[in-house]
């Protein structure tokens, strides 16, 4: 792992306006639709409607606006490392919750 | 550091270089400049190594004071029925103990003095990556103390309730609780800010040739703290502000007459600092790791292993810490599950301790002081693990919670382990940092006033708390007498050796001999530049020619 | 092989401060990371509450204007086209543009604080606030822990919102004098980095508080 990490030959990746405009008309979109969605009576799904549609977006901004798409290995590799340590004990804290 | 070390250390690496130049300038004629200037030359210097032992400093004046606390309330404990303190007293005293141990002492720890000062050393790098924001942890980490200590005399009296603040207690106290929190968060920032360093030092910086399993497995345990550091702070550091807002804006999260609820808050508390116990015990672990090799004249047995069980003990850390809430009403599944698990954590840690038995197994082994400490680890740290597992089973746990066998049983894990895991480390690396030697014999007898007290001191905790001594309580019952005036004898010689152990040390600091730039013959990398290493460590880029514990010529590339 | 970038780590004195471009992004995003972990615990928070809670945290949301909600989530997803373009504009060495947009971030970021502070200005004028009387005398617990949490979600937020404010009025400075430029631009995607995290934590908060009624 060790020598590929500093064999650096990053690119510097330029995204182009073009991309940007359309990864905010999707934002936008999303946005409208979790509006329109949270005005249906869905019960328990509206919470994960809403927490999907917002994942998406999460997804987008961190792939194009936060260039994750285009990042050294080692930052994707980080980044997922993070994710898990943010999720996972979060989660068990449930364990504990769900079955008092 | 006294006058000897003056000598040795550059003044190069200093932010604000404009102003040092001119106090050194003015410097030039009057001895007050000249004193300023040295100080700045210290405390604006982003040069690792100076900001280690700044550290090392802070952190070793505030153990004093804790230190004195715990004598203190050894005294109160000889007997039963109160003879020194009120109880009021010695409920700051515990809580003071308790935060400044913790938070100014034994988390920084290891990583804040040795990490520092070896990381860079040990890969063969010229600094950490982020040479300013590493001097200005110390400063987060300075500001968060003089914020503790201001808690303690400012309105409302010194904190109490213990340093794990646990709530409603600490949302209803009238004690200066708020700012001794936001205390603990600035220092959890300074923890956040060597963690962030330490990971990019070691993704980043590591010299040619040197992959991550030829990195020193001291190493390995500092990227495994970090990555805690990192990714476990700012939940304490959040749950600590939560708690400040409800004393004073009274959100309700944590106040059940408010609809809240207390248990969360132990969790969010232990989700952090369970993890955090690992920020403790890792990186005296990757001392050990270090040390045994160097004095048994092997390489180290089973140095993947070794560096697997590091990272799993980190990562299975996230998971276990509801043991410490067995008592507090979560629900069965919860307490089976988290069980289960706390067990778990006891493989990776059995799988360094036999790794080190077998690096032991027929080395030419050289008891000097080091190497007296790193075995000493073995046995206080061994006794710190097995008796936890009694804390790890629901059945047994909540007959002793909140008894004396906790007290006993962390205080062998942390200062057992990590305190002495720091002290070996400090024999180790003295030579090192300060160009000099100290003296053996000394330093073996403080050694034996220490270990004596050590264990007088704490095995009787344990006993205690079988027999159903509960902690934090000022008195007793008569029938616990014997044992607590033993335990209190025990601190008086145990604070002796370790008073022995500084003087010795500083007696080598002032006056001892030149000790030459690797006066163990080790094999890792801070060894082949001069002691104490020049501004940028190394005269030109080291590369990696042999194995980290390549006593037995056997490393191939 | 960076054995160059490896020896000579940047420090106050070195002449190459772009030593190790990809060791600036990579100590950054652990600076995320943090960031993501200390909301992460709010949100936990909020989840677990939403359980206990569920018909109060539904009445209490209501009581939210979702219109300016939603006005305040298309400002911060503009805020964030804005930044990246004025990252794009620098790499193509576009200075005027690049100043342009990042001069437009900065008036988004500050529409954001208004929008905010007339949503909160309303909140207190109903006595809505943590420890207001009405709140605690009239209320059931789910809805004083809703506004609890809202206020400190919303708080928490909008300090981040006021820091990366700062942080990108001296961007704007840097890029204007130069020391921001085509070739070493790792403090502005740093920033931009950490301007899209206060988007992202937002993506979450708007449904989350506004909509979930």
């Amino acid at each position: 792992m060790g020598s590929h990490e500093q064999s650096h030959d990053h690119d510097h990746h330029i995204i182009g306006y073009g991309t940007h405009l359309v990864i905010y008309f999707g934002l936008l979109l999303l946005t409208g639709l979790t509006v329109a969605v949270a005005r249906v009576n869905l019960g328990e799904l509206n919470l994960w409607v809403a927490m999907l549609v917002a994942t998406f977006k999460a997804a987008l901004v961190i792939l194009y606006f936060m260039h994750m798409k285009y990042e050294h290995k080692l930052i994707q590799f980080l980044f997922v490392i993070a994710l898990l340590a943010l999720f996972l004990p979060y989660g068990a804290v449930f364990i504990d919750y769900l079955h008092r | 550091m006294g006058a000897g070390a003056k000598a040795f250390y550059h003044d190069d690496a200093v932010v604000f270089a404009g102003m040092f130049q001119a106090v050194k300038k003015a410097g030039k004629n009057s001895s007050v400049f000249r004193a300023i200037a040295w100080v700045l030359s210290w405390i604006l210097s982003t040069d690792h190594k100076r900001v280690g032992i700044l550290y090392f400093v802070a952190m070793f004046s505030f153990f004093s004071v804790a230190v004195s606390l715990g004598i203190m309330m050894r005294l109160e404990l000889f007997q039963s029925g109160q003879q020194f303190f009120e109880p009021k007293t010695y409920n700051a005293m515990f809580t003071l103990h308790g935060v400044i141990m913790t938070f100014l002492f034994i988390v920084p720890g290891i990583p804040a003095i040795f990490g520092n000062f070896l990381l860079p050393l040990q890969l063969g790098a010229a600094d950490v990556s982020m040479p300013r924001l590493n001097l200005a942890s110390w400063y987060m980490y300075i500001i968060g103390a003089i914020m503790a200590v201001v808690s303690l005399f400012s309105n409302g009296g010194a904190p109490d309730g213990g340093w794990t603040f646990y709530a409603p207690y600490s949302i209803q106290t009238q004690t200066n609780v708020s700012l001794a929190l936001v205390a603990a968060f600035t220092l959890g920032l300074s923890s956040i800010f060597t963690g962030m360093n330490f990971l990019t030092t070691i993704h980043r910086l590591k010299a040619p040739g040197m992959g991550w399993f030829d990195m020193p497995l001291f190493v390995w345990s500092l990227y495994a703290t970090a990555w805690i550091q990192v990714l476990a702070t700012p939940v304490v550091g959040i749950t600590l502000l939560l708690t400040v807002m409800e004393r004073t804006l009274q959100i309700g999260i944590f106040n059940p007459s408010l609809g809240g609820d207390p248990v969360l808050y132990q969790h969010m508390f232990w989700i952090y600092s369970h993890p955090v116990v690992y920020v403790m015990i890792l990186p005296a672990m990757g001392v050990i790791s270090d040390v045994l090799p160097v004095f048994a004249r092997r390489h180290i047995f089973g140095y993947k292993a070794i560096a697997y069980s590091t990272m799993a003990i980190a990562g299975s850390g996230y998971f276990v810490w509801a043991h410490h809430m067995f008592t507090s009403g979560i629900s069965d599944v919860a307490r089976l599950v988290f069980s289960f698990i706390t067990f778990l954590v006891a493989i990776p840690t059995a799988i360094k301790i036999f790794n080190w038995l077998a690096t032991l197994y027929r080395g030419s082994i050289q008891i000097d002081p080091p190497m007296l400490w790193a075995l000493t680890f073995l046995f206080t740290f061994s006794i710190g693990g097995l008796t936890g597992l009694a804390l790890g089973a629901v059945v047994t746990d909540i007959h002793l919670h909140d008894t004396y066998y906790v007290v006993g049983h962390f205080h062998y894990v942390m200062f057992g382990g990590g305190g002495v895991g720091m002290f070996a480390a400090l024999h180790h690396w003295f030579p090192k940092i300060t160009g000099r030697m100290y003296n053996f014999f000394h330093a073996k007898v403080s050694w034996f006033f220490f270990f004596v007290g050590f264990n007088m001191l704490y095995f009787p905790m344990l006993i205690l708390g079988v027999m159903g001594m509960p902690r934090r309580y000022h008195d007793y019952l008569p029938q616990y007498d014997f044992l607590n005036s033993v335990a209190t004898i025990g601190s008086w010689i145990m604070v002796f050796g370790i008073l022995y152990m500084f003087a010795n040390l500083l007696k080598g600091l002032l006056s001892g001999e030149k000790a030459g730039s690797n006066p163990w013959n080790a094999k890792t990398m801070e060894w082949e530049t001069q002691s104490p290493p020049v501004l940028h460590n190394f005269e030109k880029q080291p590369k990696m020619v042999h194995g980290p514990y390549d006593y037995e010529g056997e490393w191939v590339k | 092989m960076s054995s160059h970038a490896a020896s000579h780590p940047q420090d106050a004195h070195s002449d190459n401060p772009h030593a190790d471009y990809i060791g600036d992004k990579v100590g950054f995003w652990f600076f995320l990371y943090t960031e993501l972990v200390l909301f992460g615990g709010l949100f936990l928070g909020y989840f677990f509450y939403h359980m206990k809670y569920k018909e109060a945290f539904h009445e209490a949301g209501s009581h939210l204007n979702v219109f300016m909600g939603a006005g305040n989530t298309v400002v911060l997803l503009t805020s964030s086209l804005t930044m990246v373009m004025s990252l794009t504009a620098l790499q193509k060495r576009k200075k005027g543009l690049s100043l342009l947009y990042l001069g437009m971030t900065i008036l988004f970021a500050l529409a954001f604080m208004v929008v905010k502070y007339f949503e909160w200005g309303a909140k207190f004028s109903y006595g809505l606030y943590p420890g207001s009387e009405i709140l605690q005398s009239s209320h059931s617990d789910g809805v004083i822990i809703f506004y609890g949490l809202y206020f400190v979600m919303t708080g928490t937020h909008g300090v981040h919102v006021v820091l990366g404010l700062l942080a990108l009025s001296w961007m704007f400075v840097w890029v204007w004098q130069g020391k921001i430029h085509a070739d070493d631009y790792a403090y502005l995607e740093n920033v931009g980095l950490y301007w899209h995290l206060v988007d992202l934590i937002w993506i979450y908060l708007f449904p989350l508080l506004y909509l979930v009624a």
